[in-house]
């Protein structure tokens, strides 16, 4: 299946793929309007820092997802692009896939929310739109080996 | 070939999940005791507190079954084995296997107490039928008392907390979930709980109970009016050791646990016969000793393990560990591995962490409030990953890739050939 | 001191769609905006922003702007602003004044007053959707005549040319001027385009010796990182005399760009100013160039062409004539509004003369003395367009050379800042965290898409014209027309004013 694959070589740490995650996720149709309010939510995809080395964290749609296999209400469930999708009117914020996922890619929602994990962007056509806008080339959206 | 699967929790769904990975053929027969699909049992609680509702608290989507060509017999409890014949009867009906899943999970346990059956209404807390009993039975002015402050003790009393007049908890223990915290966690989340206005009675017992009140062996008599008591569960072995499953085991400490023992594939000592879920035991990695381990995550993955080996498959060795993730009217918390070694603690207003390390390595942590990412060093016990004082320090202030090295970085987010 | 010189730009952000991402201030290498954490603000010094327009190409809000400041002297055609500011800089600093890339001054561009032709009715104009179009040129000497052996095999000796696909070629910047990845990119593209790219004089890095086939390596006045593998490594060999946009004075690469890998590249210590002479100490006529022409072929076993490069100056037409002569088997030739790394302004903007011109000069002269087919004829310094390119061709070029458009292909911006080795784009600099932010597949893949576009419409201009091969293009100057031209200057470009 198609993953978003990390280049870390080019990943210049400018953090825009959290900031259109965040913005994809939010449904809004004007980008502004997603960071209303100010706070920025946390994204479904993450830039860390390792000395001078910077790259992006997501979601890897594991093979064998320990989110989903932890899932305690069936709210985590692989589509067919293989995105492991959650149904938020089924999550009750319990959080065990946070505590499962061995990358650290499922955010929580908030109190009593439904968790918030990366799609693929499926609502915009699978196109990860953390993969589009970056603008390095530092992620991208490829078949596997 | 012929499965038969013994109960309808999520091991049993694993196992027919991994059975129709490899088998597309093969008749699959799951004997349900309760009237519904499978659904998650820790959503019960949820359930009270009207964070979800029956229509959703399906673990698969309807047509699972039939999907997978699983014929599901609700309502039919195995009510016995011929291992030697391959048979289960079930409601006077046998149904014959060529490989056969106890996934019986675990049952309530009640304490002998006196005067428990004269108690009116009274409950456990383990199964919906519980939920729906408790739903009609408690209202506004009904004063629960919950005997047992274990994670179904306080799930049970946040799922009431908004329905009922008044909750106590009373445990034997002199702390909240002594089982998957320590005694600094535990204090959070007892006085979180008691400024909601949930009352606590603990290293105390019920001596008896009375008509209307339950008399504390430290000398207090509780008025009540439900009575739920969620004082821990066993598991359900009686027909494995019906056909000589080996359903004991005994830990280095000289403790023995109830449960069925199984391989790594899931197989008992019975041939063609496997277990998994609450019923069997579990190799918890960060203890190193097989033990049980109630918790949902295991029994899906233990019943698509015994699934994968049922159906002729293989496939490489999980590494359990404890995992406990939930909140407590707001307050979160999730936990993980073994308590023991040395602490590493930090903590600020919004949250608590703690780490035990020990030779090097972490153990376990336990993490109340703010815990992003945690997953990582959920990982980093399951796989006993080497790590120094600062990267451990580090990972605990902020969980990240990071720490575990770029190679692990790369193999993991990278594609091979680069 | 008083600080004479005022803000160039201003940074205007859109509080309404500014959500404080802070991508602009991660990624302004100039510092110029600050997120100020006690106030939770974000602000912007503008007197630091050399308009790169980094900000504004990532902020994903698209909340900000950059405007020329409205801040102003009293008007004056004479005393500009320019020429005022640049007193004042030199009042401050005593110092030559630096400038980077093409002069932006107003001087005439001919390629906008030549307008190409269109077959109409006779001589009907092709399709190249639907007929073969050969933009494939070869550049180099062309034997007189052929001779045939008696079996019909050719005996005519061929002399040593490049094949390119397209007839553009990405002209020489230097590795040291430009990053590593601008390199590999450029390397990258060649290879892809079935073209050329050029070393410039910094020497080549001998990881991108795989792309040899497909790179020509340069000798200039400093001779940096030339060496025999070096000489060898590339498909040609260019002898850089002068370039465009500083005719006549040598190259000042300063030492704070020589890191570790420059200097291994261009064999000299790290942290020294890299100082090309103005001229090569060992050419002072064409019989020393020829030497070293004759010197290179034979460090090169004769397999390679070697191309000599000079700066449009006044008298190119009998220059190029003797550089025909010298045994060399290209010319290129670079106008002075071409681009560079860092030119003292002055230079830049007032020595030499427009491409067009000298092209047509030396076309024109090498034709009446007989050796116009002697050399391969390049031309560069401000080819802008694919219709630049066909009319080069046109006016008697082999093919051309590129290297802002290419710049601007892989994400320049034309700030003109490319001698403060800040680029923010990763080009022209060596800040490995600025260049990191090139990535050469990206790069590349701009590259090809932007010559495989001029090559759809030099392929459609060509159709036009009735033309379906690139040769016989070549000087065909009746394909072109003046517009707005004297007399004298169609007489030199050998062109009708339109309407003749």
């Amino acid at each position: 299946m198609k993953r978003v694959y990390v280049n870390e070589e080019w990943c210049l740490g400018c953090r825009l793929c959290e900031y259109w995650c965040v913005f994809s996720g939010s449904g809004e149709k004007r980008f502004t309007f997603a960071f209303d309010g100010g706070a920025v939510p946390p994204a479904g995809i993450r830039v860390e820092e390792y000395g001078p080395v910077r790259f992006a964290v997501n979601c890897r749609h594991c093979d064998d997802p320990l989110c989903l296999k932890g899932c305690i209400s069936g709210a985590l469930s692989r589509d067919g692009m293989g995105a492991i999708r959650i149904d938020k009117t089924k999550c009750v914020g319990c959080h065990t896939c946070i505590a499962m996922c061995p990358y650290g890619c499922i955010v929580s929602g908030g109190d009593n929310k439904p968790v918030k994990k990366c799609q693929l962007c499926a609502g915009r056509n699978y196109t990860p739109q953390c993969v589009a806008h970056c603008p390095n080339n530092a992620i991208v959206y490829e078949e596997g080996e | 070939m012929r499965y038969v699967i013994i109960g309808n929790g999520v091991a049993s769904v694993g196992a027919i999940e991994a059975i129709r990975k490899r088998d597309k053929e093969g008749s699959i027969t799951v004997l349900a005791d309760e009237d519904r699909p499978c659904y998650g049992r820790p959503l019960i609680s949820y359930y009270l507190e009207g964070m979800t509702e029956l229509c959703r608290m399906d673990y698969r989507p309807s047509g699972f079954y039939a999907a997978n060509g699983a014929e599901l017999l609700l309502s039919s409890p195995a009510e016995s084995i011929d291992a030697r014949a391959h048979k289960v009867v079930s409601g006077g009906k046998e149904h014959i296997y060529d490989k056969l899943l106890i996934a019986t999970g675990s049952s309530p346990v009640v304490p002998p107490t006196e005067g428990y059956d004269g108690v009116e209404r009274k409950f456990t807390f383990n199964k919906l039928s519980d939920a729906l009993a408790l739903e009609k039975a408690v209202d506004k002015s009904t004063r629960v008392l919950i005997v047992g402050a274990g994670l179904t003790g306080l799930k049970a009393a946040e799922g009431l907390y908004a329905r009922a007049g008044h909750i106590t908890v009373v445990d034997m223990a002199d702390r909240v979930l002594p089982a998957v915290t320590d005694a600094e966690s535990s204090g959070m989340i007892r006085r979180h709980l008691e400024r909601k206005g949930i009352e606590f009675r603990l290293s105390d017992r019920v001596e008896k109970y009375c008509d209307g009140y339950a008399l504390l062996h430290g000398g207090e008599e509780i008025d009540f009016d439900v009575l739920v008591t969620a004082v821990g569960v066993r598991p359900n072995t009686s027909l494995a050791e019906s056909i000589g499953c080996v359903c004991e085991c005994t830990a280095s400490d000289g403790r023995r646990y109830r449960g069925i023992v199984t391989g790594s594939d899931g197989s008992t000592n019975v041939e063609d016969v496997y277990a998994a879920g609450d019923c069997s035991l579990t190799y918890d990695v960060t203890r190193g000793e097989i033990r049980p381990v109630f918790i949902q995550p295991n029994a899906y993955m233990q019943g698509e393990t015994a699934g994968t080996y049922m159906s002729g498959g293989e496939c490489a060795e999980r590494a359990y560990l404890p995992v406990n993730a939930g909140g407590f009217l707001g307050l979160h918390m999730i936990t993980a591995g073994a308590f023991d070694g040395e602490p590493l603690t930090l903590s600020d207003d919004g949250s608590y962490r703690k780490l035990f390390v020990k030779d090097g390595k972490l153990r376990g942590f336990i993490m109340i409030g703010e815990y992003p990412r945690v997953g990582i060093l959920t990982d980093i016990v399951r796989r006993g990953v080497p790590l120094g004082r600062e990267e451990l320090a580090s990972l605990a202030k902020q969980p990240q890739l990071a720490a575990l090295g770029m190679d692990y970085v790369r193999s993991v987010l990278g594609k091979e050939d680069r | 001191m008083i600080n004479y010189m005022m803000p160039d730009y201003e940074v205007v952000r859109d509080k309404e769609l500014c959500i404080k991402c802070k991508v602009c201030v991660r990624q302004c290498a100039n510092n110029v905006h600050v997120y100020d954490e006690k106030r939770d603000v974000l602000y912007a010094d503008s007197s630091k922003c050399v308009n790169c327009h980094r900000c504004v190409t990532l902020c994903p809000a698209r909340a900000l702007k950059i405007v020329k400041t409205d801040h102003c002297f009293k008007p004056s055609a004479n005393y500009t602003e320019d020429i005022i500011k640049d007193i004042y800089r030199q009042a401050d600093t005593g110092g030559v004044l630096l400038s980077s890339m093409g002069t932006p001054k107003s001087y005439p561009v001919y390629w906008d007053k030549m307008l190409v032709n269109a077959s109409q009715v006779t001589n009907p104009s092709i399709d190249p959707l639907r007929e073969p179009m050969e933009i494939k040129t070869f550049l180099g000497k062309k034997p007189e005549s052929i001779r045939y052996r008696e079996d019909g095999s050719i005996e005519t000796e061929k002399y040593p040319d490049l094949e390119l696909k397209v007839p553009i070629m990405f002209s020489a910047m230097s590795y040291g001027s430009i990053s590593g990845n601008a390199h590999i990119a450029l390397a990258r593209a060649a290879e892809a385009l079935g073209t050329f790219y050029n070393t410039g004089e910094g020497g080549l890095r001998e990881d991108l010796y795989r792309y040899g086939a497909n790179t020509i390596v340069q000798v200039a006045s400093g001779r940096f990182g030339v060496h025999p593998a070096y000489l060898n490594a590339g498909a040609a060999i260019e002898i850089k005399i002068g370039q465009g946009a500083k005719p006549g004075i040598g190259g000042h690469l300063p030492g704070s760009k020589i890191g570790p890998e420059v200097s291994r590249t261009r064999m000299i210590p790290v942290g020294t100013d890299a100082i090309s002479p103005a001229p090569h100490h060992d050419i002072y006529s064409i019989e020393d160039l020829r030497q070293l022409v004759i010197g290179l072929k034979e460090a090169t076993d004769y397999k390679k062409p070697v191309i000599v490069k000079i700066a449009a100056v006044h008298n190119v037409a009998a220059i190029a004539s003797g550089i025909a002569r010298s045994g060399a088997d290209i010319i290129a030739i670079d106008g002075f509004r071409g681009g560079t790394g860092a030119a003292p302004t002055r230079i830049r903007d007032n020595v030499g003369i427009p491409i067009e011109l000298a092209l047509a000069a030396v076309d024109t002269r090498l034709r009446e003395e007989g050796i116009r087919s002697a050399v391969g004829l390049v031309v560069g310094g401000s080819v802008r367009s694919s219709a630049d390119v066909v009319k080069a061709i046109a006016l008697g070029a082999d093919a051309v050379y590129i290297a802002t458009p290419a710049l601007l292909a892989m994400g320049c911006h034309l700030c003109r800042s490319c001698h403060s080795g800040r680029c923010n784009w990763g080009i022209a600099t060596q800040d490995p965290e600025l260049v990191k932010r090139l990535n050469p597949d990206v790069a590349a893949a701009r590259l090809v898409n932007l010559v495989s576009a001029w090559s759809h419409e030099i392929k459609e201009m060509m159709g036009g014209m009735g033309i379906n091969s690139i040769e016989a293009l070549r000087g065909n100057r009746l394909m072109l027309r003046g517009v707005g031209l004297t007399q004298k200057e169609l007489d030199i470009l050998g062109i009708k004013h339109a309407g003749e």
